[in-house]
């Protein structure tokens, strides 16, 4: 029953499109990755060299980790053939409310006030997903609707709260959230983090190659396997080498991986396991590429879409606690229009507004070419007024340069 | 003229006496089918005479207003998918079902996934049953981790009938099976209903094209206005006849030849 008949070991194609085939990486996510490396070096160039130091790029990397945290979050979201337009809010509103729980009702000074703030946080993040969700599941209001309504209704929440008042200061462990002055995790434990993927990304390799081994399944040539070992191991030794050049101020004690960035990290190996290796992550996908065959195939579908809305609550939340830290005050002016960067960051991630297909990882490398321009533009001192101009022309011919890609690939 | 199966007992499957209605439109109206194992029923009509309808009762899809589903003579409840594959009711759409962005291991076991003892995916295992069992179906499909969009249409048309064949069914439904299909694998098609048959499962053959089930099937049942028109032996009757019986909606004793002849 087949027209196109492949037989095995016949020619393939040659030149970079075989190369491409036999890494198997995904072309998309490297195209992206090649699209951040011409415009940091473009950046560095333009700067006179001050958009490669250490100092900016590990800046850049605490400034990518908020909206990196809900983008993860809003692949889902698009996968599924929905959209979260309240994620600025509610990260606006969790905020506010950690803040005033921390300063203003539990008791100052005890060991637990910040932990507690803020798992009652991420607990109301996920109530208030849940109660997006709901209304998209099971009341059958488009999830535009719901959400551009939870737009409106976060932000008044933030307000109305503490009618305004900005509350200040946080408590000082909650502020290494924030990735401030104290809140990175230092040489020694980056190196640490640093192994620990190195040793992970090694094993994995290994043993998917030993599994596919016994099973008689092709594997990748094992020049392949190599090459993309080697470059993997030099991204994390070079991500580390670079968060610990950068000093704390006045001294040669070296920062190390900010605690932000870190809990970006957690946050995109969670997802990016979630979205592989579980059901749930599969059901997402699957009831993007085709709701009817989901539904058919015994899944459930209402049940799926409440659990995507609470964990974009959740993730909305753990970037709430990250900004409050790093302003060090509960604002609720904190997170506005940030739903745009986000969503701005998986659909340049690669994320199809049509569902079904995206990745975490494109919605990471996403959210830092998206930050990469804006602190580009800061460091070239292009007004204020433009910024928003080119990040918006960014954005259309980046989709535009994706649904060519698409087309020619058919 | 009633057609019935002598040598066989307790039908695999009867539904009796079906009827639902969809906002004051009755779909399907008082039908009664049945399918006996190792055979093949071809179910006829016209777009909208309720035949898809029907059968997505059986699939669970649907929940009949009135009448009873019976399987191997006992009265079941099928309220879900789910239920309907735990009888072993498998079922192959039109559109056949498949989420387009998956691969083919993906969409053999969606919502039905092998799980590790750690309780993730278990992908080698999936792959593993699906190289197996499109090995048997076929021999030459090797783009096993490719979504199923880039695969032809005779290709998503055999995973779709290898979920069905991996999971035993004993009733096989399929809703024009071979629409989208061009000569040589419809003509595969036919030869896999035939091997099916053989090792004792059920088929309904849904259809508006008569010329598709006709000589694939053991009897045909047709359905016009989403009333059952009649059931009919293959052997018994000629194809004028059951056009007759689809586009007249009056089984062939009732046909007189003035109208047979008006419908060429």
């Amino acid at each position: 029953m087949t027209t196109a008949v492949e037989t095995p070991g016949a020619a393939r194609p040659q030149g970079a499109r075989g190369l491409i085939d036999a890494l198997e990486i995904d072309t998309r996510l490297l195209a992206m990755a090649a699209a951040l490396v011409v415009i940091w070096v473009g950046l560095d160039l333009l700067t006179g060299g001050i958009f490669l130091t250490a100092r900016n790029l590990w800046n850049l990397s605490v400034q990518t980790s908020v909206v990196g945290i809900m983008a993860t979050g809003m692949v889902l979201v698009i996968v599924a053939r929905h959209i979260d337009l309240s994620v600025g809010s509610v990260l606006g509103f969790v905020g506010m409310a950690m803040a005033v729980l921390q300063v203003e009702i539990l008791p100052i000074g005890t060991s637990w006030n910040w932990l507690l703030s803020l798992v009652l946080g991420l607990v109301l993040g996920a109530a208030i997903g849940a109660f997006q969700g709901w209304w998209v599941a099971y009341r059958a209001v488009p999830a535009f609707i719901v959400t551009l309504g939870g737009l409106l209704i976060f932000r008044g929440l933030a307000w109305w709260i503490t009618e305004g008042r900005t509350v200040a200061p946080m408590d000082p462990n909650f502020q290494l959230l924030g990735g401030g002055l104290d809140g990175s995790i230092g040489e020694f434990w980056s190196w640490v983090v640093g192994v620990l993927f190195i040793a992970a990304v090694v094993i994995k390799a290994f043993r998917t190659r030993q599994r596919r081994n016994r099973y008689n399944f092709p594997v990748r040539p094992l020049w392949a396997e190599a090459l993309v070992l080697v470059v993997s191991v030099a991204v994390i030794v070079g991500f580390v080498q670079v968060m610990n050049s950068y000093y704390r101020p006045r001294t040669q004690i070296p920062q190390g991986i900010p605690i932000p960035v870190l809990i970006l990290i957690v946050v995109a190996v969670g997802m990016s396991a979630l979205t592989k290796v579980t059901k749930f992550g599969r059901y997402v996908f699957a009831i993007g590429g085709n709701p009817e065959a989901a539904e058919l195939g015994g899944i459930n579908v209402r049940k799926v879409t409440v659990m995507i809305f609470v964990m974009m609550g959740v993730l909305s939340a753990i970037a709430g606690a990250i900004q409050t830290a790093r302003l060090n005050a509960g604002l609720n002016s904190t997170g506005s229009l940030l739903e745009l960067s986000v969503i701005a960051a998986a659909v340049i991630g690669g994320t199809s507004l049509s569902g079904g297909v995206g990745t975490i990882a494109g919605a990471i490398l996403g959210a830092l070419i998206m930050q990469s321009l804006q602190s580009g533009m800061i460091l070239l001192n292009i007004s204020t007024p433009m910024q928003p101009v080119v990040i918006g022309l960014v954005l259309i011919s980046a989709v535009w340069l994706d649904t060519v890609y698409q087309r020619r690939r058919r | 003229m009633s057609a019935s199966n002598p040598s066989k007992g307790v039908p695999l499957v009867e539904m009796r006496d079906i009827s639902i209605q969809f906002g004051g439109v009755k779909a399907v109206d008082g039908v009664t089918i049945d399918l006996h194992p190792g055979e093949v029923v071809g179910l006829l009509g016209h777009n909208g005479a309720g035949k898809s309808t029907l059968i997505k009762i059986l699939s669970g899809a649907y929940q009949a207003n009135s009448g009873d589903i019976l399987i191997n003579g006992e009265k079941v409840d099928i309220r879900s998918p789910r239920d309907a594959k735990a009888l072993g009711i498998e079922t192959i759409y039109q559109t056949l079902a498949l989420a387009d962005n998956i691969d083919a291991p993906g969409n053999l076991f969606l919502g039905r996934e092998l799980m590790t003892p750690y309780g993730t995916l278990d992908d080698d295992a999936m792959e593993r049953a699906t190289r197996d069992v499109m090995g048997r179906l076929n021999p030459n499909f090797r783009k096993i981790k490719e979504p199923v969009k880039n695969l032809s249409g005779g290709q998503r048309q055999s995973v779709a009938i290898a979920r069905a064949l991996h999971f035993n069914a004993k009733i096989l439904i399929m809703d024009e099976p071979t629409a989208a299909l061009g000569p040589q694998e419809t003509r595969q098609v036919a030869e896999l209903i035939k091997q099916l048959k053989k090792e004792g499962i059920g088929i309904f053959l849904i259809s508006h094209d008569l010329h598709d089930v006709f000589d694939l099937s053991d009897r045909v049942s047709v359905m016009k206005n989403g009333k059952l028109v009649g059931t009919c032996n293959t052997s018994d009757v000629t194809k004028d006849e059951v056009l007759g019986m689809i586009i007249l909606g009056k089984l062939p004793g009732e046909q007189s030849r003035q109208e047979l002849e008006s419908m060429h």
